[in-house]
C-alpha cells in the first residue's frame, strides 16, 4: 500500500498528577486513578500550542528520516485544538520544516482520530503517486472543563509520520468504521467540550474500535495472535486494555503502547503516539495494528509489518523523553493553560 | 569652524508632573534659558528640541513647529527641528545646535530637550522605551529595556567581578547628590539595602537600579564665541561636541561590557577639546541603570576597563572623590524625561562650571563633560565645557 | 503588530535563516542586506543560510517586569547567546529551571509561541531557546 518512511514526536515536559487535580476538587485520588488507570499527565507549557508541538514532532520526523522537506508533497494536521479555528496548523508546520510551497496542506478535525484520518490521506495520495512523501501530524493541547471528570486526562503532545512508498514499516491495510454517534462534542466558540458521560463507553469507543479491528483482521485474514503489538486509542488506561481482551489480545501485545497511565490523552496524539513508542522497540518483519478513535464517531485501523529499515532508523525514544518531566502545581497548570486570561 | 559657547540655560524641575502639560514643559525651560542668556525672541536663528517620542507619548508629532508656536516666535519663521535618539535625543540635539553655530549657518541657536511620560500608564511607557532596543530581534521576544542592561551587568560581573553591592553603590551616591538638588524628582537619601530589597525588574537589576519615568524639560541658549559676550560674562565654552553611533541591537555589538560607541565619541572628544580624562573635574553620566554609569566612567576613561565598579565603591566618583560623577543626582535621581536629559545634563555642568551648583558644588571646576546614550548604546553623545 | 511586519520575518523566526558573506564567509543573524565587513563589495552576495540552531549563554537575566504582550508570563528568562556560526541573537530560555541557566550553558533553538495579538489577532511565532540535548 504505502510505508512509514519516518515518524517523531513530541510530548511536552511538565506533568500534573491526577492527586493534585483531586486534591483541588476534594475527590478520592486513588480511586480516580485506579479507576482511569491514569497517574499524571502531561501539560504544555504556556508558550507551547498545538502549532508549537506538531513542529516539533515534524521536525524531529523529517530529521530521523533523513529526506529533503521540499519533497513533502502534503502536510495535514490533525486536532480538536488547532490555534486558530480558522487558519491552517498546517501551513504553520510546513513552514517551519521547510516544506513550502510546492504542497498541499490542510487541517483535519474528527476529536482524537484526526491525525489517522490525514494518515490515510497521505497513504491515498502516494499510492496514486500524486506525492513522493506526504506528512500527517496528531497533535493537541486538550482542554477540559475544570472540575469535569475529563480534566483528570486531557493531556498534550504530538506525533508526525511521513508515508511515502518504503520505509521502516509497511503500511498493508487500512479500514474505517464510521457513524453519526454524538458521544462527545465541542461547540463553536466554547471552551469546553461536553459529553454523555457512560454513553461514550460502549456505544461508541467499544463499539467503533472493536468493529474496525474486526473489520480489518478480516479483510487480511489475520487474528489476534499474529500480531506482535496492538495500539488501541488511550482515553483514559483502561478502555483500551478492555478492548483488547475482549478483542482477543493479550496484556504483553498492548503494554509497548500504553502511554495513558503515564501522559493522558494526549486525543489526536493518543493512538500515533501509541505507535511511535512501539516502533521505538519494533524489530524488523514484526507485525503491528493500530486501531485510533475519534469522538463523532470513527476508528481507523491500520495492519503495519516492520522492515529491515528500521535497524537504521534514529528511534525517537518516546519513553526516555517522557522522563524528562516536572510537576506543576493545579494553579501553574491553570497559568500554563492560559485559563486566567 | 567658530568656536561655540553656552550663554544660557534653565529647566523645569522633574518628577511626575501632572499639572504641566508638554507644551508648558517646554515654555518654562526656553522661557528660563533665554532670560538666563539675556537674549530678546529676535535674536534666535534656530531651535533644536530633543523628543524621543512625542508621537507615543502624547499623539504629537511636528514637535518642532509646536514649539515655534509655545515659544509665541511664529513670526519669526525660523527653522524649529525636533531630534530623536532614544534617550540621546537632547544630546543629539546639542550637537545639532553645535553644528549650526560653528559653521557659522545660525548665530543664537535654542536647544532644548523635553519628555512628557506621565500622561500614559507605566506600561504604555515601559513598552514606548521598549521602541529605543531593536523592536524585531529584541523586544519582539520579551526582551525588556531594563532586560538589556540586564545582560550588560551580568556580563561585566561575570568577567569583571563587579558585585550588585557596587551597583547598588551607585544608586546610593546619586540619591545622595539628588537630595541637594531642588529640582531632582528624588530628593530621599537610599541604602545599599533598600536597593537590594527593593523588587526584582530585571535580573540583576532591582528597581532601584532604574532610572524613573519623569516628565521634564531643560534648555540651553548656543552662541559663537565672539559675540556671546555681548549678552553674559557668564561664558561656557563646548571644547567638544561628538555624537557616534553603533548597532542598534546589544547583540550585534562589536562588545558587552562597554558601549564601543561612548569609547569612540569620548576619545574623538578629547582630542578635539586637547584634555585627558584626568583634566576633567566633573561629569554628568547616562546613569539610565546604575551599570550603566559603572561602564561609562571607564568608557570615558576615568578608571580602567573593569574597574568601574570597584572605583565606585572606592569613592572615586562621589561628590568629594577625585572625578564627582552625577553631582545633579544622575539619572536615577533626578529622573530621566527622555529627551530633556542629554540638556539638562548640560545644565548641571554648566551650573558647576559658574559656580552655581549650591551644595552640590565641586570645588574650583573649570572642565566638565556629558555623556548621553541612546538605548543600548546605538547613539552616544560626549560634550566637554570649558569656564573661559 | 501588522500581520504583514510578522510575516516577513517568518524564514528568519522559524527557521534561524540568516544571511551569509560570499565575500568574506561570515554568517549574520539575523539576516543583514549588507555585509558590515565588505560593505558595498557585498552588495547582491548576501546568500540565506540557515542555523543550525545551536549555541551558548554568553549573557542572560530574568524579567519580572514584563511588557504588556508578555504580562502573566514573567518570570522568564533573555539570553544572549552565541550561535555556533558566530554570530550573537537574543531570546528566551524555557524549559529549566531558571536558577540552572548559567553562563556557558550549551541551548538550542526550539518552535514557540512567541506573542499574540489580543484575543482576536494573529499568532506569533518564532524561537526560544531550550537546553541542548547531550
Amino acid at each position: 500500500m504505502a510505508a512509514i518512511v519516518g515518524y517523531g514526536a513530541y510530548v511536552p515536559r511538565y506533568r500534573i498528577k491526577v492527586e493534585e487535580i483531586a486534591r483541588i476538587w476534594g475527590r478520592q485520588a486513588k480511586s480516580i486513578s485506579s479507576g482511569l488507570n491514569v497517574f499524571e499527565k502531561s501539560v504544555p507549557s504556556i508558550d507551547e500550542d498545538t502549532a508549537t508541538i506538531s513542529v516539533e514532532a515534524a521536525r524531529r520526523a523529517v530529521k530521523a528520516a533523513k529526506i529533503n522537506p521540499e519533497e513533502i508533497g502534503a502536510v495535514y494536521v490533525g486536532s480538536e485544538s488547532h490555534p486558530y479555528a480558522v487558519k491552517p496548523t498546517a501551513t504553520i508546520v510546513a513552514e517551519a520544516i521547510g516544506a513550502t510551497p510546492e504542497l498541499t496542506a490542510a487541517d483535519y478535525e474528527f476529536a482524537c482520530k484526526a491525525g489517522t484520518a490525514g494518515m490515510q490521506n497521505c497513504i491515498a495520495l502516494v499510492e496514486s503517486k500524486m506525492i513522493k512523501y506526504g506528512m500527517a501530524i496528531g497533535a493537541d493541547v486538550a482542554q477540559a472543563a475544570p472540575g469535569d471528570a475529563l480534566e483528570y486526562t486531557a493531556a498534550a503532545g504530538g506525533a508526525a509520520y511521513i508515508i511515502g512508498k518504503e520505509g521502516i514499516a509497511e503500511i498493508n491495510e487500512t479500514v474505517s468504521f464510521t457513524t453519526d454517534t454524538p458521544d462527545f462534542w465541542r461547540r463553536e466558540g466554547q471552551p469546553y467540550p461536553g459529553h454523555g458521560e457512560r454513553f461514550t463507553g460502549e456505544p461508541a469507543y467499544f463499539r467503533h474500535v472493536g468493529t474496525a479491528a474486526k473489520m480489518l483482521m478480516e479483510r487480511v485474514g489475520s487474528k489476534p495472535s499474529d500480531y506482535d503489538y496492538a495500539i488501541f486509542h488511550q482515553p483514559n488506561g483502561k478502555f483500551p486494555v478492555r478492548i483488547a481482551r475482549k478483542l482477543g489480545f493479550e496484556k504483553k501485545q498492548i503494554e509497548d503502547g500504553l502511554l495513558c497511565p503515564i501522559i493522558g490523552n494526549t486525543y489526536s496524539g493518543s493512538a500515533m503516539l501509541g505507535l511511535a513508542a512501539v516502533l521505538d522497540i519494533a524489530k524488523p518483519g514484526q507485525r503491528i495494528l493500530t486501531v485510533s478513535y475519534g469522538s463523532g464517531a470513527g476508528s481507523d485501523a491500520f495492519d503495519i509489518t516492520v522492515t529491515d529499515a528500521i535497524e537504521s532508523y534514529p528511534r525517537q525514544g518516546i519513553r526516555r523523553m517522557i522522563e524528562e518531566k516536572k510537576y506543576v502545581d493545579y494553579a501553574t497548570y491553570m497559568k500554563f493553560r492560559r485559563e486566567f486570561e | 569652524m567658530r568656536e561655540v559657547a553656552i550663554i544660557g540655560i534653565g529647566m523645569t524641575e522633574f518628577g511626575e508632573l501632572w499639572q504641566k502639560s508638554f507644551r508648558e514643559l517646554v515654555a518654562e525651560a526656553g522661557v528660563k534659558a533665554i532670560l538666563d542668556a539675556g537674549i530678546e525672541g529676535e535674536n534666535i536663528d534656530a531651535m533644536y528640541i530633543g523628543g524621543m517620542s512625542t508621537g507615543r507619548f502624547i499623539g504629537q508629532e511636528h514637535v518642532g513647529s509646536l514649539a515655534l508656536e509655545v515659544a509665541g516666535l511664529e513670526d519669526l519663521h525660523i527653522p524649529a527641528t525636533r531630534v530623536e535618539a532614544a534617550c540621546a535625543s537632547g544630546g543629539v540635539a546639542m550637537h545639532q545646535g553645535y553644528i549650526a553655530v560653528a559653521s557659522g549657518m545660525y548665530d543664537i541657536v535654542v536647544v532644548g530637550g523635553a519628555e512628557k511620560m506621565t500622561d500614559v500608564v507605566g506600561g504604555e511607557a515601559t513598552n514606548i522605551l521598549a521602541s529605543a532596543a531593536d523592536r524585531e530581534w529584541e523586544s519582539f521576544f520579551g526582551a525588556t529595556f531594563p532586560g538589556l542592561y540586564a545582560l550588560m551587568a551580568r556580563y561585566h560581573m561575570h568577567h569583571h567581578g563587579t558585585t550588585q553591592e557596587q551597583l547598588a553603590m551607585v544608586a546610593v551616591k546619586n540619591h545622595h547628590n539628588g537630595s541637594l538638588n531642588p529640582k531632582a524628582q528624588f530628593r530621599r537619601e537610599i541604602s545599599i539595602e533598600d536597593v537590594l530589597n527593593s523588587p526584582i525588574v530585571a535580573e540583576p537589576l532591582h528597581l532601584l537600579d532604574c532610572s524613573p519615568i519623569t516628565d521634564g524639560a531643560a534648555a540651553a541658549i548656543l552662541a559663537p564665541v565672539d559675540i556671546a559676550r555681548k549678552y553674559t560674562d557668564k561664558i561656557i565654552k563646548i571644547k567638544a561636541s561628538v555624537q557616534a553611533c553603533d548597532t542598534l541591537s546589544f547583540h550585534s555589538r562589536s562588545r558587552f561590557d562597554s558601549l564601543p560607541a561612548a569609547v569612540h565619541a569620548a576619545k574623538k572628544a578629547y582630542e578635539m577639546a586637547g584634555v585627558k580624562p584626568s583634566d576633567i573635574d566633573v561629569a554628568e553620566v547616562h546613569d539610565c541603570f546604575t551599570i550603566a554609569e559603572i561602564i561609562a566612567i571607564e568608557d570615558l576613561g576615568f578608571v580602567e576597563k573593569g574597574k568601574g565598579g570597584k572605583a565606585t565603591e572606592e569613592g572615586l566618583t562621589a561628590l568629594d572623590g577625585q572625578i564627582p560623577v552625577n553631582t545633579s543626582g544622575g539619572l536615577k535621581a533626578k529622573g530621566h524625561p527622555v529627551g530633556a536629559t542629554g540638556v539638562a545634563q548640560i545644565n548641571e555642568i554648566v551650573m558647576q562650571l559658574r559656580g552655581e551648583a549650591d551644595k552640590r558644588q565641586v570645588k574650583g571646576a573649570t572642565i566638565g563633560l556629558t555623556h548621553n546614550v541612546g538605548g543600548s548604546g546605538g547613539t552616544a553623545v560626549v560634550h566637554i565645557l570649558e569656564a573661559i | 503588530m501588522g500581520v504583514a511586519r510578522y510575516w516577513r520575518e517568518i524564514p528568519a523566526r522559524y527557521n534561524l535563516i540568516g544571511k551569509k558573506c560570499e565575500i568574506c564567509g561570515k554568517v549574520y543573524f539575523p539576516p543583514r542586506t549588507i555585509c558590515p565587513k565588505c560593505r558595498r563589495k557585498s552588495i547582491g552576495k548576501m546568500q540565506d543560510y540557515k542555523l543550525s540552531g545551536k549555541g551558548t549563554v554568553e549573557s542572560y537575566t530574568i524579567i519580572y517586569t514584563p511588557p504588556p504582550e508578555f504580562e502573566g508570563k514573567a518570570p522568564y528568562a533573555i539570553a544572549l547567546i552565541k550561535m555556533e556560526e558566530g554570530c550573537y541573537l537574543t531570546g528566551q530560555i524555557v524549559d529549566c529551571e531558571l536558577d540552572e541557566i548559567h553562563i556557558g550553558m550549551k541551548v538550542e533553538a526550539c518552535f514557540r509561541r512567541i506573542q499574540e495579538d489580543g484575543k482576536r489577532g494573529a499568532i506569533y511565532y518564532g524561537y526560544k531557546f531550550r537546553k541542548a540535548e547531550s
